[in-house]
């Protein structure tokens, strides 16, 4: 029975993770397959040619010294962002081995398409330079294009979806030239542009414009027309009715817009620098084909897709901004 | 709280009703080819400081009648003046409120409130919004977004957003409609602290009889679409009303028999 005062001081319930030590499971697996994937890079002879793996053994060595830490630190809760990846990265340690082993040490999957891990990571060793200069070209391009047309697409966007004389004239032209892939294009673009920088800039604005603007439009289009009396009411003018509800209204949608702008100006990008350029990653991939140098290939589209995953994430990061007011869950 | 504040003689005079004039105001929709009339010749008076209830069936045309005051539609035929002045377009000085709140969502609660000082150039005015918030009570909220509040005190956001430009005619559209009917009654009762501290003209649509007794010096009733008076009641009960004095329950079967109820089924 309990006591009818207060329960005796002794007699706490024991609680998690206080004083008892527990080991961190996701980290000590992590040190496994670290350690398999090390031991099969250094210790077996390759079997065919490779580059020296000394980057790739020195980075499995820093994984697995970190995931001897993680074993004893990894139940701390100021780590629990980083845990969450333990298993993610467990299973990479894993992955690399059965490359490694398939690659380098047999050469079950043939040369040249299929490069070994530490053939990957020697390109960017020395070939970094040159990578870091086709990100730059290819930024040069993404970035005006990309910002030129969502521009342009969120300006139509608003016209036509509070103008009914712009909805008029705009409508049959997204939708006859909406659904053609800018890339199409490029013929044209190539003799109506004096440099095959501008044609591509001009090339990813288009793909970019058209999702967003008929998304900005039809987000225009749904604002429930009470709040424009509202708006009229209290003294509004046309332009303070545009600026303070309209455009806000309309800018969920206009960040899906954006999204789906981004994805073409992605493929845009990449398709012109393949077909025309004389730099940036497109240019690279291509030039990398050219020598059969897949290692380099590989290398290029692992920087691609953290660049464009990046930029992406940016986008994010400013609708959240943006969209404070509204409680949406679809993250990056 | 409303009940907190101070009757202010100088906040009086920020708030001079004004008197309206529907003068044979026949209006219809435009439906296609078809013509839907809604309102049939109406005309009445609203003097200065009265607070009037539009009471009739759900649907017959009262809440066109306050956008036509409000200036937010042409009446099709016929006239609306303010003080004699012929209405032409919406105006800050005659305000709406709504069933639903149609707060802003992407503006906190005192941003809202600030909305018609800053469409109107006046600027942002923190004195005058934070004034109007404590009105309603929601001094506390004034930084919370409008997915924070519950229906009553978004309501309540819409009344202070428009009390802040110290309209002259208040026009509610069915304002209580949606909330709880505790809510209801405690809004009911700071709407007439309002109504008695201030001296703005109230023009309130209800089809809530109890509702218009409760609150209105004078009871207009209108039969089903297209809308015409078939009944104007003085109502000059003095406060507080009770809903079971003789008095209020004849004025409410005489409204109830004018609706055409209470003959045959209810007394």
């Amino acid at each position: 029975m309990f006591d009818k005062t207060q329960f005796p001081a002794e007699n706490v319930a024991p609680t998690a993770g206080h004083s008892v030590f527990r080991l961190w499971w996701p980290g000590v697996i992590s040190g496994v397959t670290w350690a398999t994937a090390f031991s099969v890079t250094a210790l077996f002879p390759n079997h065919v040619r490779t580059p020296a793996a000394q980057s790739l053994e020195a980075c499995e060595i820093m994984i697995i010294i970190f995931s001897g830490f993680s074993v004893l630190l990894g139940n701390m809760s100021s780590f629990s962002s980083l845990a969450h990846h333990g298993r993610r990265i467990a299973a990479l340690g894993g992955a690399v081995a059965v490359w490694e082993v398939m690659t380098a040490k047999t050469g079950w999957l043939p040369l040249p398409f299929f490069p070994s891990p530490q053939a990957i990571l020697d390109v960017y060793r020395v070939d970094s330079e040159r990578l870091a200069q086709s990100v730059f070209h290819s930024l040069l391009l993404l970035i005006p294009g990309f910002g030129l047309g969502s521009l342009t697409g969120f300006l139509v966007g608003v016209a036509m979806g509070w103008s009914p004389e712009a909805r008029y004239w705009g409508h049959p032209i997204i939708r006859l030239l909406g659904p053609l892939p800018s890339i199409a294009w490029l013929p044209i673009a190539l003799f109506i542009f004096p440099t095959i920088t501008a044609a591509s800039v001009f090339l990813i604005a288009l793909a970019t414009a058209f999702p967003v603007a008929v998304l900005t439009a039809s987000g225009v289009a749904i604002v429930d027309s009470r709040l424009y009396d509202v708006g009229r009411t209290l003294g509004a003018s046309e332009g303070f009715l545009i600026r303070t509800i309209v455009i806000p209204a309309a800018l969920p949608n206009v960040f899906v817009g954006l999204f789906m702008g981004l994805g073409a100006s992605f493929i845009v990008l990449i398709v012109a620098e393949m077909l025309g350029a004389k730099a940036g990653l497109g240019w690279y991939l291509q030039w990398a084909q050219g020598w059969a140098a897949y290692a380099n290939l590989y290398a290029a589209l692992a920087v691609m897709s953290v660049l464009f995953s990046s930029v992406t994430m940016v986008l994010f990061a400013i609708r959240r901004r943006l969209l404070r007011w509204n409680r949406e869950t679809v993250e990056w | 709280m409303v009940r907190a504040a101070q009757p202010n003689t100088s906040e009086t005079k920020d708030f001079p009703g004004a008197s309206v004039q529907v003068r044979s105001v026949s209006h219809a929709f435009d439906n296609d080819a078809q013509v839907l009339p809604v309102l049939g010749n109406v005309t009445f008076d609203v003097p200065s400081g009265e607070t009037l209830a539009l009471l009739g069936p759900s649907g017959c045309g009262k809440s066109t009648l306050l956008r036509l005051i409000a200036g937010l539609e042409m009446p099709k035929r016929g006239e609306i003046g303010v003080d004699h002045v012929r209405v032409v377009g919406p105006d800050p000085s005659r305000l709406l409120v709504f069933q639903d709140p149609l707060l802003l969502p992407w503006r906190t609660v005192k941003e809202n409130v600030a909305y018609g000082l800053e469409a109107q150039g006046i600027g942002k005015e923190k004195e005058r919004v934070l004034q109007a918030l404590q009105m309603v009570g929601l001094s506390d909220f004034a930084a919370a977004y409008p997915r924070e509040l519950s229906g009553g005190m978004a309501q309540r956001v819409a009344l202070a957003r428009v009390l802040v430009n110290r309209p002259r005619v208040l026009l509610l559209d069915e304002p209580f409609g949606k909330l709880d009917s505790l809510t209801r009654m405690t809004m009911q009762e700071e709407l007439l602290m309002l109504a008695r501290r201030h001296t703005f003209t109230t023009v309130l649509v209800t089809h809530d009889v109890e509702e218009a007794l409760l609150l209105a010096t004078r009871i207009l009733v209108f039969s089903s679409r297209p809308a015409e008076i078939i009944l104007d009641l003085e109502n000059n009960l003095s406060f507080p009303r009770f809903r079971d004095d003789p008095e209020f329950i004849s004025l409410r079967r005489q409204s109830l028999v004018a609706l055409g109820h209470g003959e045959e089924f209810f007394r």
